[in-house]
């Protein structure tokens, strides 16, 4: 499959038709996605009908966008005026939301082809795409496996070559890591790039929206297509505070005099394959004339403890507003309007996100306020000092995205703590907001791939892709295809 | 059982809808008694996804108010979600300001009835959002209307400094005085624009040893009547129940009652307060505000002379009843087109006539200000001079009043065109007088010799009078002459 940055030069050159795009990615789902499991709707009488307004207005000579005639997938929990919006969730399996997301317009503004939308961990609650309400997703690589979450479907959907590329959105690693379980690459941008309009929120101040693609390019790519303030959201960062870049414009261009920072005492948590890639990477920017230097991040460690108190707190006050009152799952079972809450939702919400909103209404009651949120709150604070001083001393971070491979499916569905511990290496980067990479860095014994986390200071995408570049370019690992 | 002596204490909590073009996240224009579900998108129907907005002009209303309650203002403010579970309340949270609000710690002076002014304290004002409306009224089922949702509400809140029904009701009515002075807020009781939400408890000295009754929390009042006798019906219920059972403020036993204006009483709604966890936290969609020197510098620029201010001053220096000031300084437009007038030199009790006895009425006509009627102030002054000149009568200035207002001239060519001017050269109206009495003898007999028809005879000579001047003698010069020569 052409990346979509290919695909989109040939389409604009008029030598090949997007109409013809769209078919060979709608023949590949029909033939694989009933295994894969990786789209929760399609659209294919719009995506043809869009083809055929881009292959006209090539046609016509007139201008076309960035990823024009590009077939893309997005993540359902971003609202579209077509189709449902469910957040793999049943209590809005029948959701039609009345607006678009803003990235959604951005996609059109460029003139991509939406073929679908993709599952994920309810209400992007999840690390392994096993908590949707809706449908189980698997590894390309190896089907009894998860294909991380909680974008596994975009993820899947990109490794298994059923579009372009995809977005994705990240709260803890929802974005990085299913990449690395998938072997794509994953970007999650610094917190208030893209605009959240339109993004069913799970973890407000936490959520990202970002790309899943085969290669660096393409990130670079479908950023500049959705990056940029939207006045709807005001969390997304002014142009005038952090102007939006061209990210492709010095992609190529290696960072001169490059100094990665590596934290010993992380990597040492994860698989010894994991390790052993990681420290190949690290010898690929070596090679380069890169110098590596080690810190130390003290209070990484109590990212996972914060996070899961902030996002749950978070989740509880913004999953409120389904209650089977104004849209969505209501029960039927209901005798008062008190009971219409109570078993809309009890009916309707699976048990992790359950588990979450119980926790974050827990962790906000009176009485445990300081004890939880308002200490997370600080811990919050002491993680972004950590990445301060860390991008003082260099350009970067380097580690793993996950301590292991991809997992089996039902491998940690009864233990949730082992479920968040594995996201260990991704979490405290969305406490921070700054932005974070996912690349492929090689295969374990089994065949699965490995990620490369990479991580750089507020608003440095476009350094950040070109760090990223520098080793994709060095390997074939991005080129590898599951045989699926 | 003796009478107990005892003193009300009084606090309370009033919202206040402001007068912005749209709602307080979102773009939704506001909505009074419009078809329900008409004024929404999904920010203010909380649909997934939505994300809010803060309206600017809300928060700068709510400054200009808090400065004008002396409040301060505080250089950092933030949002707060407010959790609990309504069907109006679309998100199941409300945006709110919990520990940080934009204002605390002012005070607002009333009107007591002795004259002069009390201060009560205020505690804070914050901002937030309102909810919609659950309608029962459609058989079977409940309904949502969501217009009002989202409209920006000014919550104040003041310190229990009331001490008595009336001194309530005059805060209530000083307070819409003061929105409306700033423009902030129609403040149309009948809208539901102000409501009003009393905390009532007692003091009562019994042996030298005081006792506090529980509070009562009355809600939702949205009338300055069922502010007043609820809770003069509150003093009573209280009292009553101290006598009987003997019932004192504890820890939390506060009470919510609701009005019953049909049985004008007020109805339990709540024993205790439920124990209420709003489980606030910061709003993460939103952006915490800072608001800076130059920011709140041209805020207050926009503040103006405070009604009560101005009702002091024009009693004062204008030597103006109480009563009359009060009515001048019912709203801006009124008092400041007053207050213009009489720099122009006339008497201010001569002006405070012709505007609240004519220009007010017009105004109310037409539906609206009396510095909308077309009349400068200077020509009001103008108008005023030549009554009290004796140019035109009290009644011709009501005449001219009205044709100012419907062409914009001046008052005098009015008057001439109009043959309003009264005649007082004495030589001419002497001529008419003498004629006058000429031809009835009979009223100037009773005049002269009859104490019981003399008052009744001179008026009748003096309209005879003026009927021969066809209305234009000045009937002051009419009525010394007829003496004169009826000694």
């Amino acid at each position: 499959m052409d990346t979509a940055k290919q695909l989109r030069d040939k389409i604009a050159a008029g030598r090949m038709k997007s109409a013809d795009a769209v078919k060979t990615v709608f023949d590949r789902i029909e033939k694989i996605d009933s295994t894969l499991g990786a789209f929760l709707s399609l659209y294919k009488n719009q995506a043809f009908e869009q083809a055929q307004v881009v292959d006209d207005k090539i046609a016509a000579g007139q201008p076309v966008g960035h990823l024009a005639g590009v077939p893309i997938a997005i993540k359902d929990n971003m609202c579209t005026t077509f189709g449902a919006t469910t957040c793999a969730s049943k209590i809005l399996e029948n959701f039609h939301a009345p607006y678009n997301a803003h990235v959604v317009e951005k996609l059109h503004e460029a003139d991509a082809v939406i073929i679908g939308k993709c599952n994920l961990d309810e209400f992007a609650m999840g690390s392994s795409t096993e908590n949707s309400g809706l449908k189980q997703t698997v590894n390309p690589w190896d089907t009894d496996r998860v294909p991380g979450g909680s974008s596994g479907g975009s993820a899947a959907a990109v490794a298994a070559g059923l579009c372009c590329g995809a977005l994705g959105s990240d709260t803890g690693g929802s974005i990085r890591q299913p990449a690395s379980f998938c072997g794509v690459v994953g970007l999650k941008p610094t917190y208030g790039r893209v605009s959240r309009y339109g993004l069913v929120a799970y973890g407000s101040s936490l959520d990202q929206i970002g790309p899943l693609t085969q290669d660096v390019t393409d990130a670079a790519l479908l950023l500049n297509v959705i990056a940029g303030h939207d006045q709807r959201d005001s969390t997304s960062v002014p142009e005038t505070i952090a102007p939006v870049k061209d990210y492709l414009a010095e992609l190529e261009t290696p960072v001169k005099g490059l100094k990665i920072a590596t934290v010993p005492h992380l990597n040492q948590g994860a698989d010894p394959s994991v390790q052993k890639a990681i420290q190949d990477a690290l010898g690929v920017y070596k090679s380069l004339g890169a110098e590596i230097i080690e810190i130390d991040m003290p209070n990484f460690d109590y990212a996972i403890s914060a996070y899961y108190v902030i996002a749950t707190a978070e989740a509880s006050s913004n999953l409120a507003r389904f209650d089977g009152v104004h849209y969505g799952y209501r029960s039927q079972k209901a005798n008062d309007y008190v009971e219409v809450y109570s078993k809309s939702r009890d009916e309707a919400f699976g048990t992790e996100v359950k588990r979450r909103i119980m926790l974050g209404t827990y962790a906000l009651s009176s009485g445990y306020y300081d004890a939880y949120y308002l200490k997370a709150l600080k811990v919050r604070n002491l993680i972004r000092s950590d990445f301060t001083k860390a991008f003082d001393q260099a350009d970067c971070l380097m580690m793993p995205v996950s301590p292991t491979t991809a997992f089996k499916i039902g491998e940690k569905t009864d233990d949730p703590l082992q479920m968040y511990l594995a996201d260990i290496y991704t979490i405290a980067v969305n406490l921070a907001g700054v932005p974070g990479i996912s690349i492929p860095c090689g295969f374990d014994e089994k065949n699965l791939p490995i990620g490369l986390q990479i991580l750089s200071g507020p608003f440095s995408e476009d350094k950040l892709l070109r760090i990223a570049r520098m080793h994709e370019k060095q390997t074939d690992w991005h080129t590898r295809k599951p045989n699926f | 059982m003796a009478e107990l002596d005892y003193k009300i204490i009084v606090g309370l909590e009033i919202h206040v809808h402001l007068a912005t073009r749209t709602k307080m996240f979102c773009g939704c224009e506001l909505a009074y008694g419009d078809t329900a579900n008409t004024h929404v998108c999904p920010v203010c129907i909380g649909m997934p996804g939505s994300l809010p907005v803060m309206n600017k002009t809300a928060l700068e209303f709510s400054i200009l108010t808090g400065l004008a309650l002396n409040c301060q203002i505080a250089s950092f403010t933030k949002w707060d979600r407010k959790s609990y579970y309504y069907p109006d309340l679309p998100k199941n949270y409300q945006i709110s300001q919990y520990d940080l609000p934009f204002s605390e710690h002012g005070y607002i002076e009333i009107p007591v009835e002795s004259g002069g002014t009390k201060k009560i304290r205020i505690l804070r004002a914050h901002l937030e959002e309102d909810a919609g409306k659950n309608i029962h009224t459609l058989g079977n089922f409940s309904a949502v209307d969501l217009n009002r949702a989202g409209t920006p509400l000014l919550e104040i809140v003041t310190e229990p400094d009331m001490n008595s029904p009336e001194e309530v009701g005059a805060l209530a009515r000083e307070l819409q005085r003061i929105v409306r002075f700033l423009g902030v807020s129609e403040a149309d009781m009948q809208k539901g624009h102000m409501r009003f939400e009393p905390n009532v408890n007692l003091h009562i000295t019994r042996n030298g040893e005081v006792f506090k009754t529980p509070i009562s929390e009355v809600k939702n009042l949205n009338s300055f009547r069922a502010i007043e006798r609820s809770i003069a019906y509150e003093v009573r219920r209280q009292l009553h129940e101290f006598k009987e059972t003997g019932k004192t403020l504890q820890m939390g036993n506060k009470s919510t009652y609701g009005w019953d204006d049909n049985q004008q009483v007020t109805v339990l709604q709540r024993e205790k307060e439920e124990a209420h966890d709003y489980r606030y936290f910061p709003d993460p969609d939103l952006v915490p505000v800072e608001v800076n020197d130059a920011w709140l510098g041209e805020i207050k620029s926009r503040l103006c002379e405070l009604p009560i201010q101005m009702q002091l001053r024009f009693a004062k220096d204008y030597g103006l009843s109480d009563y009359d000031a009060g009515v001048l300084t019912a709203d801006r437009a009124t008092a400041e087109f007053f207050d213009t007038a009489v720099k122009f030199g006339a008497d201010p009790k001569r002006i405070c006539n012709l505007l609240t006895q004519t220009g007010l009425k017009l105004a109310n006509e037409k539906g609206t200000t009396v510095d909308q009627l077309g009349i400068t102030p200077e020509n009001l002054a103008k108008l005023a001079q030549m009554t009290d000149a004796g140019d035109v009568s009290a009644t011709a200035a009501t005449t001219i009043f009205e044709e100012m207002a419907a062409t914009g001239s001046d008052p005098m060519q009015i008057a001439e065109a109009k043959n309003l001017i009264q005649k007082s050269d004495v030589g001419q109206i002497e001529a008419l007088v003498d004629a006058v009495l000429a031809e009835n003898a009979e009223a100037v007999e009773d005049a002269k010799t009859n104490p019981k028809k003399a008052k009744k005879a001179m008026g009748f000579l003096t309209g005879q009078v003026i009927k021969k001047s066809k209305g234009q003698a000045n009937p002051k010069i009419v009525s010394q002459l007829l003496n004169k020569k009826l000694k």
